[in-house]
């Protein structure tokens, strides 16, 4: 058991303060997460109706199906979170542990699928730059879209790195027998932030792989 | 005091690991002071070359691409590693835990943590112009930034990118801080205004700086690998770079005034010893700038081609913004009617904000107007209004700042008379220098331009010996404060008589800000009261 005096910080009241001003901390952290994924958007929008065809001429080459099995791992993976969470809370720190490691297999096998479809796309000539090829008329539409395709999905991807590293912390630290139901703050927020990538995911898995394909 | 050494933030501990690894909100903001100034002379020194350069009509003293260096490097480090910072992570730091009675802010190791990327975001700048600079100017438009210059544009915009996360660590801070830490009784509603001013700054700390970053990082990614986002030789559309850098950037010309408005709500409240008049009006005033401030962005690309109607609206909306800022302006002097004033070195500065800032202001509504825009744009017309706005509003109010918390900060008071005497010489120094560019740009003269029709001269020569006048301003406060550490009075708790709960503390205040948990029982200003009906101080004790 972690005894309250020795995780709660000098310039609090108390550990619900302490929860709390975490909690909002991490909201107002994903809210700048949100404008940073929005700039993204909205170029990509914004060139998506200046460029309707080329566009979904680029997006049929992309791999759906990876994509979806991503978006399947990636779903799972936010339920081991919230199972890990879960445990925190009813103090089972097996569950906790478990769910943690799960969530960051998953993550990795996320990734793992990622690296190999920029692998395909780096054969293909698929990636910007000078050895950028693509055939016909609207090569250059097809080139900014791979431009936004590699920059929000690298952006994603870094998150997902960034998000693994936190989770591997909290394994070691819940190893140690840091978390208890008295105090899990930063389980929970991570378990938070986590989603958030999850969430970002959701979104471009239909807007880059699926808006505009010709199945 | 009887002679018992009286223990404080400062001298709790001694040695430079106690200073760079310090969680104490008071030490950081000093490491930010160091350093800030250190930047604010690195861009002082380009904008002295360019004053030089441009004493005579021929380019003599440098060539067209070291000039375009110049102006670009002079702003890229007065916006991004001066201006945006000083007077949040300088002021805001040090005394917002105080204000609200808290011990410190919610993540102080976070807040050491915002310090050392701002120093690592400046290092990368600094690199750029050790190995030869950046010549696109502070606002890196494409494609030129993202394709054909030749300079540092990428180390430049990793330097910016940076430190960009230690405004969002920053803000993100103030904002916890302030909706957790408020001392008992600390309603909202009683909060000094310039907590008020630092949480809308930190709103757009928080939802503009991720839009810059995301911007710069995409020119990187265009320079590095040569993707063509930006780039119309390639599909792409420069503008889009414009509006996406505008809709941080004009925001971001408000984290610059509106803690410098929170400053001067302060010293105006202070130095004629009454309430802020119309104090909700005030606060929401700083909410309704930063929330408007996000729409007006198009004002800035009234000549980049875009539609008739998109100029109108953004025209329109630049006027609302006008409407807090005024109401701001109304207020303050409807409270130095029938104040009892004192005209000490704070209060003249905090007086001059208010003239300057008024012109700046007014020639902003100006600018707003698309018929004249299209007149003045890109001339010296508007480098005198933001200069006006930063360097006059901004920069006298964090002057002003300093020089009212000092004997806070430090426990010394420094020397009034050199204190006024410099306050008057930056206010007569900065007019010299900028009111002459209004004329010059009014009469055509383009901006970063290093060469001009020798009839423009006579402005010219006006207004870099107003800049000289201006660099004397600036060093005087440099030279007493520092003396003052060493030879000023011993300050009192509350040597101004001025009402605010970092006034109850010791001078220099102890690591924790109180020894007992403050109690609020009234707004801030209470000044028609004595301080012990405003503050209680109960029994438990800290540590
Ligand atoms: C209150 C604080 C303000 C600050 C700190 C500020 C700062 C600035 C800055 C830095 C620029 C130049 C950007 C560049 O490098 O091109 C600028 C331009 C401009 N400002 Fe302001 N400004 C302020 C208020 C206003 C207001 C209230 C308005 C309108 C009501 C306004 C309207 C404009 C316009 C239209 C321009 C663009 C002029 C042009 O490039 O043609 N400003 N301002
Ligand atoms: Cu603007």
């Amino acid at each position: 058991m972690s005894d309250a005096a020795a995780v709660q910080q000098h310039q609090f009241d108390d550990l619900e303060q302490q929860h709390e001003a975490a909690w909002i901390g991490m909201w107002i952290f994903i809210a700048t997460e949100v404008m940073f994924f929005g700039g993204m958007f909205t170029g990509y929008i914004f060139y998506r109706s200046a460029y309707a065809q080329g566009f979904a001429g680029a997006s049929n080459r992309l791999d759906v199906w990876l994509g979806a099995i991503n978006t399947a791992v990636l779903i799972g993976s936010s339920f081991t979170m919230a199972l890990a969470v879960h445990g925190a809370e009813t103090n089972k720190r097996k569950l906790l542990v478990n769910g943690l490691l799960l969530t960051i297999l998953l993550g990795s096998v996320f990734l793992g699928i990622k690296f190999f479809e920029y692998h395909h796309k780096f054969e293909e000539h698929l990636v910007p730059g000078s050895s950028f090829r693509f055939e016909g008329p609207l090569a250059r539409p097809a080139e900014i879209f791979f431009s936004f395709y590699f920059a929000m999905t690298g952006m994603h991807a870094l998150h997902m790195v960034i998000g693994i590293g936190m989770l591997s912390v909290l394994v070691f630290q819940a190893r140690r027998g840091r978390y208890s139901a008295a105090y899990f703050t930063p389980v929970e927020i991570t378990g938070l932030y986590w989603h958030f990538v999850d969430i970002v995911w959701i979104f471009l898995f239909p807007l880059l792989y699926l808006v505009g394909r010709h199945l | 005091m009887n002679g018992e050494r009286r223990e404080h933030y400062l001298n709790v501990n001694y040695g430079v690991r106690s200073w760079l690894l310090t969680t104490d909100h008071k030490r950081i903001a000093w490491l930010y002071l160091v350093s800030i100034t250190f930047f604010f002379f690195v861009g002082g020194f380009f904008a002295t070359m360019i004053r030089l350069e441009l004493l005579t009509p021929q380019g003599d003293l440098v060539q067209s691409e070291t000039y375009n260096k110049l102006f670009t490097m002079h702003g890229v480090t007065m916006v991004f590693f001066f201006l945006i910072p000083a007077i949040p992570a300088v002021l805001g730091n040090f005394l917002i835990p105080m204000m609200i009675g808290a011990r410190d802010l919610a993540f102080p190791r976070l807040n050491l943590a915002s310090w050392y990327i701002f120093i690592v975001g400046g290092l990368f700048t600094l690199a750029a112009s050790a190995a030869g600079g950046v010549d696109t100017g502070w606002t890196f438009y494409t494609p030129y930034s993202s394709i054909y210059s030749n300079t540092h544009v990428a180390l430049t915009v990793v330097g910016i990118f940076v430190t960009g996360f230690s405004s969002i660590l920053t803000g993100l801070n103030f904002i916890v801080t302030i909706h957790k830490m408020r001392a008992p009784g600390l309603t909202w509603f009683r909060l000094p205004l310039f907590v008020w001013s630092h949480y809308a700054t930190s709103v757009i700390f928080i939802l503009g700086t991720p839009v810059l970053a995301i911007t710069l990082v995409l020119v990187g990614l265009e320079r590095i690998f040569g993707l063509g986002i930006f780039d119309p030789a390639r599909g792409g559309d420069p503008v889009l770079f414009q509006h996406l850098f505008w809709f941080y950037s004009h925001p971001a010309v408000y984290i610059m005034i509106l803690p410098a408005m929170g400053v001067v709500s302060e010293l105006i409240a202070g130095f004629s010893r009454k309430r802020i008049f119309g104090y909700t009006f005030v606060a929401f005033a700083s909410l309704a700038i930063a929330v408007i401030g996000f729409l007006v962005w198009g004002h800035h690309m009234f000549v980049s081609g875009q539609s008739v109607h998109a100029g109108l609206v953004f025209s329109l909306l630049s006027f609302l913004v006008a409407i807090p800022s005024a109401i701001k302006v109304f207020n303050w002097t409807a409270t130095l009617y029938k104040g009892s004033i004192s005209y000490d070195a704070p209060m003249l500065y905090g007086l001059g904000f208010i003239g300057v800032f008024t012109i700046g202001g007014l020639t902003g509504l100006f600018l707003a107007t698309l018929g004249f825009d299209v007149h003045v744009h890109d001339t010296y017309f508007v480098v005198a209004h933001f200069h006006y706005i930063m360097v006059g509003g901004s920069v006298m109010a964090y002057l002003g700042g300093i020089h009212y918390w000092w004997p806070k900060m430090t426990g010394r008071i420094y020397p009034e008379i050199w204190a006024r005497l410099a306050a008057l010489i930056v206010f007569l120094g900065f007019n010299l220098t900028f009111f002459p560019q209004f004329v010059l740009g009014y009469l055509g003269m383009p901006r970063r331009y290093h060469i001009y029709p020798p009839e423009f001269q006579v402005l010219n020569v006006m207004s870099s010996a107003g800049a000289s006048i201006l660099a004397v301003g600036y060093v005087l406060p440099l030279v007493y404060l520092i003396w003052s550490l060493r030879y000023g009075a011993v300050a009192g708790k509350n040597p101004w008589g001025a009402r605010g709960l970092e006034w109850e503390t010791g001078s220099p205040p102890p690591t924790n800000n109180f020894d007992t948990t403050p109690r609020v029982t009234a707004g801030a200003y209470a000044y028609e009261k004595e301080p012990g009906e405003v503050y209680s101080f109960g029994k438990t004790a800290h540590v």
